[in-house]
């Protein structure tokens, strides 16, 4: 199989990420539930994940890391934690179900909500945020790349506009965390929701974010805690505020066996070859007759991801026969992202999106540059 | 049989990260000292506390300070 849907999830991971799920599973306890050394061991392993993660983002220090299970989790106790009746929302066009629907739910919780368009490219700027502003306006929720066209915003320059006026910042990093290098300080970013199973290449079902100190998130979930059992409330203590039940202590595990993968290959190493891969796909099939490419090319500086649509064929059609005819696996359909495929025309047709690793190869691009150009024949 | 009894000193945690945290900083730093569970003489937020014999704790303390992690209580202890 040629796996092109790495957006969707990194299939291929790196074998000492596999070895230290394995060797979790053969050994862990429940992480603060005790001081026996199968406990402890849980503890110390999902501290020293939490240790990486925080110098992963530049986060001020490890307490501010909480992990959930996606960044579904974390985008919903982002939303629901920090907003409330009467405030006032910045998003866009280009955000996926995991921001939109807890956002639709809060302003039936008479939240308001402003949606910002997209250009002709796809792309949101930082103004458009600027002259959205309202006197109540709370936060800015924006996605740092869209995982429908691969754009990337520039969230540093959102987030600068959002600092300067008292208006907090959240990051949807499900799609560059990992391969973009990302600095919660430098970009003015009070909320980082990530996901452990893409471009971080970790198992699926960890994930987390970085909360700013001083940002108050009220917890989506209450539960057990390992600390404070007399008391009624959830502890309001950073990570535990936001970390109820136990720890997916063996996936994240493996996060961490990811993350030092990620920092001994270096970012930019990655994120150099999967662009490479990208550009090389996106040259090789943008003029092939019957195609058409969406999103924003103008930089090469973007998400490893090319969407496109074979003439007026179903975008399933289309899917299928690239996977039974050539063994390519791609994303069809619609991509949770339904804003975006309004804005791009596509919500009847659908999209076939092609998102590469560095894992890929020149070859296996070749291969799929070929298959789209016999399919548009 | 429970053991004998000694005096010690425990520092406790409002979080398991900051117990983690402890453990891990004083290993690097070659203080002695073991998380135990919180003894009941003590109420504390986390569960972990840290535990250094006396005299150790006499001969450290400093160093235990400049670690900079936020203990809630300082308790001395016949352990």
């Amino acid at each position: 199989m040629i796996y092109f849907d790495n957006a969707a999830t990194t299939m291929h991971k790196p074998e000492t990420v596999i070895h230290a799920v394995a060797q979790a599973l053969n050994s862990l306890g429940n992480a603060g539930r005790g001081a026996h050394e199968a406990s402890l061991d849980a503890s110390r392993n999902i501290y020293g994940v939490r240790e990486r993660i925080a110098d992963f983002f530049h986060g001020e220090d490890p307490s501010r890391i909480a992990f959930t299970s996606n960044s579904t989790e974390s985008l919903n106790t982002a939303v629901k934690g920090i907003l409330k009746p009467g405030d006032h929302v910045v998003t866009t066009v280009l955000e996926h179900n995991s921001v939109l629907r807890p956002l639709y739910e809060m302003e039936e919780k008479r939240v308001e909500v402003t949606i910002l368009p997209c250009d002709e490219y796809g792309m949101v700027y930082p103004e458009d945020f600027t002259r959205a502003i309202r006197p109540n306006t709370k936060a800015f929720i924006c996605t740092h790349g869209s995982n429908l066209t691969g754009n990337v915003l520039d969230v540093q320059s959102i987030g600068a506009a959002a600092r300067e006026r008292g208006i907090l910042s959240v990051v949807d990093a499900s799609q560059t965390a990992g391969v973009f290098d990302i600095d919660v300080q430098k970009m003015n970013i009070d909320i980082l929701c990530f996901t452990g199973h893409k471009g971080l290449l970790g198992p699926q079902g960890t994930g987390g974010m970085y909360v700013r100190a001083g940002v108050n998130v009220r917890p989506l979930k209450s539960g057990g805690s390992g600390i404070k059992t007399f008391e009624k409330k959830h502890p309001s203590q950073m990570p535990t505020a936001l970390e109820a039940g136990t720890l997916n202590g063996h996936g994240l595990a493996g996060l961490g066996a990811a993350v030092d993968y990620l920092n001994r290959q270096g970012l930019s190493f990655i994120r150099a070859k999967e662009q490479a891969l990208m550009k090389k796909f996106y040259l090789g099939v943008r003029d092939i007759p019957g195609v058409k490419v969406y999103g924003d090319f103008r930089t090469m500086d973007r998400c490893a991801i090319v969407t496109l649509n074979i003439r007026d064929y179903d975008s399933g059609e289309v899917g299928d026969a690239l996977y039974m005819d050539y063994g390519i696996a791609t994303r069809t359909g619609a991509h949770c992202a339904p804003l975006m495929h309004q804005a791009l025309g596509t919500t009847e047709q659908g999209a076939v999106r092609f998102s590469f690793s560095h894992f890929n190869t020149e070859e296996e691009i070749q291969r799929g540059i070929e298959a789209v150009r016999e399919l548009a024949e | 049989m429970i053991r004998e009894r000694k005096p010690c000193v425990v520092l406790t945690f409002s979080t398991t990260t900051a117990a983690m945290s402890m453990e891990k900083r004083c290993g690097e730093h070659k203080i002695p000292g073991r998380l135990i569970p919180v003894p009941r003489e003590i109420t504390a937020g986390c569960g972990l506390a840290w535990k250094m014999p006396e005299e150790d704790y006499e001969k450290y303390k400093d160093e235990v300070e400049s670690l900079n992690i936020t203990v809630e209580q300082k308790v001395w202890l016949k352990l």
